[in-house]
C-alpha cells in the first residue's frame, strides 16, 4: 500500500513536471510569434492603409501590454487554438494534425524494421562476439552511422526506383480515409510507397539499437544468474532469450525514449527526400514561406509529443524495473 | 606483433600503422582531402562562387568518362553550368571548416566546464551535470534545425545567406558541448584522486595551475578521441541542415547544398551533381569514423592489454 502511494506521488510529480515544460515551450512559442510574426498580415495581407491597421490592431488587442497578450495566448492555447495559418487560411492546429498520420505511419514502419532486426542482430553479435557474423554486423553498422540519412534515401531511390523501377520514389500513394485518419497502410499502393522511406529512416536508428542490444546483452551475460541457468542445464537459446534478453531490454526502453528528438529530426530529413506529406515536410514549407503561426504551432505540437513520450518512457521503466527506486518522491 | 610497453618514438606510429591498415588508409585519404581543400584556389579550374564565370550553355554536362562531356569539366557541371570539380573542392572546404570550428567551440565550452566539475565537485559539479543532461535530452539536430529555421523565417533568406557560416558554427558548436564536458569530467575525477595532484597541492600550487598544467595534459587522449567523432557528427549536421535548405546558400554551396541542388536534376538523368558530392561526403565521414575508432582502441589502456 505504501509503495502504491509512493508510485502515485511519483506519477503526479512527473505529470506536473511535464505541464511545466509545456508551459515553457508555449512561452517560447509566444515570444517567437510576437517578435517574428505580424498577426495583421495573417488576416488582411500587406496592402491595407495604416489607419485601418491601427484600428484592427486595437480591436484584436495587439496594442495591449505583452503580459496581457501572453495570458490571452495561453488561454487560447488551452482550448486548442494556436492561430491561423497564412498559407492555408485555416487553424494551424488542424493543418498540422492533418499531417500527423503520414508521419506516424512512417515512424511506425521504421520502428518495426528496427525492432525486428536489432534484437536478433544484437543478441547474435553478443553471444558469438568473435564470429564472422558479429564482425559483419558491426562493420555494416559503422557504415550505417557514417552515411547521412538523406544520402541513404537518395541511393535507395536511384537503385530501386530509377534503375530497377520496382518501387515508387515520392509521396504516400493511394490512401484510405477512415474519418479522422488517412491511412496508407491498408492499400497495396500505400504500402509500396512506404517501403523505401521506412527503410531509409530505419537505417540510421538500426546501428545504434544493434549496438545498444549487444552492449546490454554482453552486460547481462556476465552475470551470475546466467552461469547458474547454464549450470542447471537450460538450453543456451533459452538462457539467452528467456533470461538474459528480458533483462537486457530494460535499459533499451529508457535509451530508446531519449531518441525521440533525434527521431523527429531524421523523420524530417526522410520526409524531405521522399516528399512524404508529413509534419516535417509541412514545417519546411512553412519555413520557406515564413508562415510564423504554422511554424510555432509545429514547434508546440512536436514539444508536446516529446513531453508525452518522455513521460510514458519514465512511467514504463518504473513499471518494468522493480529496482528503480522512487527517490525524490519524499 | 607485440603491441606493448616497448613502443617509443617512431615505433609507436609504426605499430599503430601495422596493426590498423584501415586507419592508415583513412588518415591518408583525409590528409589528401584536407590538402586539396587548403589549396583549392590553386587547384580549382574555376571560382565556383563567382556567378559571372559560368555559362548556362555549359549546364548539366556529364563527367569526362561519359558520352557528351566536355574536357574542360572533369566531373561535369551543374544546372547553372558550374564546374562540379571546383564546386566540390570549395564545398568540402566549407564542410570541413564548419565541422572543425564547431568542434572547437564545443571543446572550448565543454572541456573547461568538465575539468572544473570533476576537480571541484559539489555544487559546480551538479550545476554542470544538470545543464549537460538538459542540453543532451534535446536532440542536437532537432535544436539546430529549429534555430536555423527561426533565423531563416525571421531574417529572410538574404540575411541568412550572409551569416550562414558563423551561424552554423555557433548552432552546431553550442548544441554538443556536453559530450566534451562529460568526458573531461569523468577523466578529471580519476586524475584528481592521484598522488601527483596531492603533491602539487602540498607544494602550494594553485587549483588553477594544477588543473591547467597537470590534469589537462593527462586527460588529453580521451578528449582527442571524442573530438574526432564529434568532427564527423558536426560535418554530418552541417550537411543535413544544408540539404534541408537551412544551411549554406546555393551561391556558396557546401557538400550538403550541392547534394540538394543536384537532387532535382537526378530524375532528369544528371545523377552526377548529387552522387559525386555525396560520395565525397560519405568518404570523409567514414574515414573520420574509422580513424576515431582506431584511435580509441589504441589509446584506451584497457583495450590494449588484449
Amino acid at each position: 500500500m505504501k509503495a502504491f502511494a509512493e508510485g502515485a506521488v511519483f506519477i503526479a510529480r512527473r505529470l506536473a513536471q511535464a505541464l511545466l515544460v509545456m508551459l515553457a515551450i508555449l512561452v517560447i512559442a509566444f515570444a517567437v510569434r510576437t517578435s517574428l510574426g505580424d498577426p495583421l498580415r495573417e488576416i488582411m495581407g500587406q496592402a491595407v492603409p495604416e489607419s485601418e491597421r491601427a484600428q484592427l490592431r486595437h480591436e484584436l488587442g495587439l496594442d495591449a501590454p505583452w503580459p496581457v497578450q501572453l495570458a490571452r495566448y495561453l488561454g487560447r492555447a488551452a482550448t486548442g487554438d494556436l492561430g491561423t495559418s497564412i498559407i492555408y487560411k485555416r487553424p494551424t492546429v488542424a493543418v498540422v494534425l492533418a499531417k500527423f498520420p503520414a508521419s506516424f505511419e512512417l515512424v511506425l514502419g521504421a520502428s518495426l524494421i528496427v525492432l525486428l532486426l536489432s534484437v536478433p542482430g544484437g543478441v547474435y553479435s553478443a553471444v558469438r562476439p568473435r564470429g564472422l557474423g558479429a564482425k559483419l554486423i558491426l562493420s555494416v553498422s559503422v557504415l550505417g552511422i557514417s552515411v547521412p540519412v538523406f544520402l541513404t534515401g537518395i541511393f535507395l531511390i536511384t537503385v530501386f526506383s530509377v534503375w530497377l523501377g520496382w518501387l515508387p520514389a515520392f509521396g504516400r500513394g493511394e490512401t484510405l480515409d477512415l474519418g479522422v485518419w488517412q491511412t496508407g497502410l491498408l492499400t497495396l499502393d500505400g504500402l509500396k510507397h512506404l517501403i523505401l522511406p521506412a527503410v531509409t529512416l530505419s537505417s540510421i536508428m538500426l546501428p545504434l539499437f544493434i549496438r545498444l542490444v549487444r552492449g546490454a546483452m554482453l552486460d547481462e551475460l556476465g552475470h551470475d544468474y546466467v552461469r547458474t541457468a547454464h549450470a542447471k542445464g537450460a538450453s543456451p537459446p533459452r538462457v539467452w532469450i528467456v533470461h538474459a534478453l528480458r533483462n537486457a531490454l530494460l535499459p533499451l526502453v529508457a535509451v530508446g525514449g531519449l531518441q525521440v528528438g533525434t527521431l523527429i529530426a531524421y523523420t524530417l530529413l526522410t520526409e524531405t527526400v521522399f516528399q512524404w506529406p508529413g509534419m516535417g515536410f509541412l514545417f519546411l514549407e512553412a519555413v520557406t514561406r515564413s508562415d510564423i503561426p504554422l511554424i510555432t504551432t509545429y514547434l508546440v505540437l512536436v514539444g508536446l509529443l516529446f513531453v508525452i513520450t518522455n513521460t510514458i518512457v519514465d512511467l514504463l521503466s518504473l513499471m518494468l524495473d522493480p529496482r528503480i527506486s522512487l527517490e525524490g518522491t519524499r | 606483433m607485440s603491441a606493448g610497453a616497448s613502443q617509443t618514438g617512431t615505433n609507436v606510429l609504426a605499430g599503430f600503422a601495422a596493426a590498423r591498415p584501415g586507419a592508415v588508409f583513412a588518415a591518408l585519404l583525409l590528409g589528401l582531402v584536407a590538402l586539396a581543400c587548403l589549396f583549392a584556389p590553386l587547384i580549382a579550374p574555376q571560382d565556383p562562387f563567382d556567378l559571372s564565370s559560368f555559362d548556362l550553355l555549359d549546364a548539366e554536362l556529364p563527367p569526362v568518362w561519359q558520352e557528351g562531356s566536355d574536357a574542360r569539366f572533369l566531373l561535369g557541371t551543374d544546372a547553372q553550368g558550374r564546374d562540379l570539380f571546383s564546386a566540390i573542392l570549395y564545398g568540402t572546404r566549407i564542410s570541413l571548416l564548419v565541422g572543425m570550428l564547431a568542434v572547437l567551440i564545443q571543446a572550448a565550452i565543454g572541456v573547461p566546464s568538465g575539468l572544473l566539475a570533476g576537480y571541484f565537485g559539489g555544487r559546480v559539479d551538479s550545476l554542470v551535470t544538470r545543464a549537460a543532461d538538459i542540453q543532451l535530452s534535446l536532440s542536437t539536430l532537432m535544436m539546430a534545425i529549429i534555430v536555423m529555421a527561426l533565423f531563416r523565417a525571421g531574417l529572410g533568406g538574404e540575411a541568412l545567406n550572409r551569416f550562414a557560416v558563423p551561424l552554423l558554427v555557433l548552432v552546431i558548436g553550442l548544441a554538443e558541448w556536453p559530450v566534451f564536458a562529460r568526458t573531461a569530467r569523468a577523466s578529471t575525477l580519476v586524475e584528481a584522486a592521484k598522488d601527483y595532484v596531492r603533491a602539487g597541492r602540498a607544494v602550494g600550487s594553485s587549483d588553477l595551475a594544477i588543473v591547467r598544467r597537470h590534469i589537462l595534459p593527462n586527460i588529453l587522449s580521451p578528449l582527442v578521441v571524442v573530438a574526432t567523432t564529434q568532427v564527423a557528427g558536426a560535418i554530418m549536421a552541417e550537411a543535413a541542415l544544408s540539404f534541408l535548405g537551412l544551411g549554406m546558400p546555393v551561391t556558396k554551396p557546401s557538400l550538403g547544398t550541392l547534394i540538394r541542388s543536384g537532387y532535382d536534376l537526378m530524375f532528369a538523368g544528371a545523377w552526377w551533381v548529387t552522387v559525386l558530392p555525396g560520395l565525397v561526403l560519405i568518404g570523409v565521414l567514414i574515414s573520420v569514423n574509422v580513424l576515431g575508432d582506431a584511435l580509441r582502441d589504441w589509446l584506451d589502456p584497457r583495450r590494449r592489454v588484449r
